[in-house]
């Protein structure tokens, strides 16, 4: 078996849930390559030839790979990926895009957002927001797979794969990169933080987000929102948290103002620890918080932060 | 422009699943069906760009069972002037849907096609871009936001780190993203003349189309529960539970 892991990168850095992705792969078994496609990529390239358990870091370094846009990364990993068994990338919004247009031009089914690794060729995944966990096993020759980076530990650092470059595939030419507007943020990464703190309609406006901003300095926390709070024009929506949104699984979760409907679970209750500030004591968060305080939470957030 | 939309019947998003007692799957029997929220909003997009002038014919189909007929009235019902209901034995997959959807792209020849970004069932987010690779059209999903420009289009796209913007090269596959639009009400009297719109109805091989699922679903269960928390009294007890029984805080 061979297995081709798509980094996940912006041309200068690798992503940290592409070390997740090379766990998924080593568990499969098997040489595990990884393509790191972009432009100007040296600096991802040797990032990734160093984690353990990587073979050989291929390279496709050309200017249309700059954004990773789907037409020219279809044609590239359908191209390459035929002679692979497995073709791994994470379940981020890039991977999304991409990846089912590889599996369609290799004319095979691709596996959603695994979360774990039962043997080659059977997987478990999540499917209705997460109420469900379903076992699937594949008879395609070449097995497609996106994963969901929260379900597997970061691969080691240590290795010392070879990186050789790979030609360009011709793109088709009708698809171009305009622009993109990126939030910034100097707090951790949401989906790989250690420690989320989120807020919901109960925050009211995106001035009061402030609040939790104090609490997450203190704690090196990410901020996170509900549906609910991005829909009202609070936060960004790359803040969000749920189905639709993105999916962590901190070692602490800090819901705050957050009823806790079906959809925002699906995006954190894999959390180790949850805990909800509400002042309605019959909301459904209460139902998955290991701790949870009905109280105000504009009493509550600023005591929080003094006391920690 | 045509515009051809594809929608998906699905248990109703507010309705909490269970999962069958054999493991086989969920259960779905006497459950409210409705239609994919992500689908509802790709209507709503081909309405509002029919309402701009943009688009002349809307085209609403659904694959699966014959009860989707349902949800293509109810498309038909917010603005969409004609239906294709293709029936199945089995629930196909996404490349099924994608190849038969490609069938009706080479038949119908539409300028763009919109779907939702992910159904809330499966949750495979794979169809649209699948359409895309069969069809070898641009895509542009998750979009935040479509605007036409002669024979492109300009979608922006919300991506991990905030929004990105293509250009796509018409015709195009696009998938919709919560925030693109708010889907309207249907109104009775829609609804009532939406029952009159054409509906063709077809079958798999008459597009020439073999499904095979080659995944197959072992067993279906649900997902480890949680232990109960307890409530604690005040912020004090809070900090102190986290950092001396949870020890998660130092």
């Amino acid at each position: 078996m061979s297995i081709l892991v798509i980094a996940e990168h912006n041309n200068e850095a690798l992503s940290a849930v592409t070390k997740n992705v090379v766990t998924a792969a080593t568990a499969i078994g098997g040489d595990v390559d990884v393509l790191v496609a972009g432009s100007n990529v040296s600096g991802a390239a040797e990032a990734a030839a160093k984690l353990a358990g990587v073979a050989k870091v291929l390279t496709a370094d050309a200017e249309q790979y700059a954004h990773q846009l789907a037409e020219p990364m279809g044609e590239l990993v359908s191209a390459l990926g035929a002679n692979y068994s497995h073709i791994l990338a994470a379940a981020t919004t890039t991977g999304k895009n991409f990846l089912p247009r590889v599996a369609a031009k290799l004319d095979v089914e691709q596996i959603s957002e695994i979360v774990s690794v039962e043997s080659a060729d059977t997987f478990r995944r999540p499917i209705y927001a997460g109420n469900a966990i379903a076992t699937v096993q594949s008879a395609n020759a070449i097995k497609v797979i996106t994963v969901r980076g929260t379900a597997f530990d970061a691969c080691a650092e240590g290795g010392s794969a070879s990186i050789e470059a790979v030609e360009a595939v011709a793109d088709l030419g009708v698809s171009e990169f305009v622009g993109e507007e990126l939030a910034e943020s100097d707090r951790p990464e949401l989906t790989s933080a250690g420690v989320v703190i989120s807020g919901g309609r109960g925050m009211q406006n995106g001035e009061n987000f402030d609040l939790l901003y104090k609490v997450a300095d203190k704690l090196g926390a990410a901020v996170g929102a509900s549906r609910a709070a991005v829909d009202a024009g609070f936060v960004p929506n790359d803040m969000q948290v749920g189905q639709t949104g993105k999916i962590v699984a901190p070692e602490l979760y800090i819901a705050v103002g957050i009823s806790g409907q079906i959809q925002h679970l699906a995006g954190m209750k894999d959390s180790k620890v949850i805990v909800a500030i509400n002042k309605d004591e019959e909301a459904p968060i209460f139902q998955v918080a290991d701790y949870g305080l009905v109280a105000d939470l504009f009493d509550a957030l600023p005591e929080l932060e003094q006391s920690i | 422009m045509k515009i051809l939309v594809p929608v998906k019947r699905v248990v109703d998003y507010n309705v909490k699943v269970r999962v069958k007692p054999d493991n086989t799957g969920v259960d779905l029997a006497n459950v409210k069906m409705d239609i994919n929220p992500f689908c509802d909003i790709a209507v709503e997009e081909a309405v509002r760009l029919k309402e701009a002038g943009v688009a002349e014919e809307i085209i609403v189909v659904s694959i699966g069972e014959a009860k989707a007929e349902e949800q293509i009235r109810r498309a038909m019902a917010i603005g969409a002037d004609r239906g294709i209901l293709i029936t199945t034995e089995e629930a196909p997959s996404s490349l099924g849907v994608a190849k038969l959807l490609n069938a009706i792209v080479e038949q119908e020849q539409p300028g763009l096609v919109i779907l939702g970004k992910q159904a809330i069932d499966t949750d495979n987010n794979q169809t649209g871009q699948m359409l895309a690779a069969l069809s070898n059209l641009p895509q542009g999903t998750f979009a935040n936001k479509v605007e036409i420009n002669g024979d492109k289009v300009n979608v922006t796209r919300e991506i991990d780190g905030g929004l990105q913007t293509v250009g796509l090269k018409l015709p195009a596959i696009v998938t919709t993203d919560l925030r693109l639009n708010e889907p309207r009400y249907v109104k009775l009297p829609d609804i009532m003349k939406a029952k009159r719109k054409p509906l063709d109805k077809k079958t798999a091989a008459d597009f020439g189309v073999e499904l095979k699922n080659s995944v197959t679903t072992l067993k279906v269960e649900a997902p480890a529960q949680r232990e109960a928390g307890i409530k604690v009294g005040s912020v004090a007890e809070l900090v102190d539970k986290l950092k001396n029984e949870a020890k998660v805080l130092s």
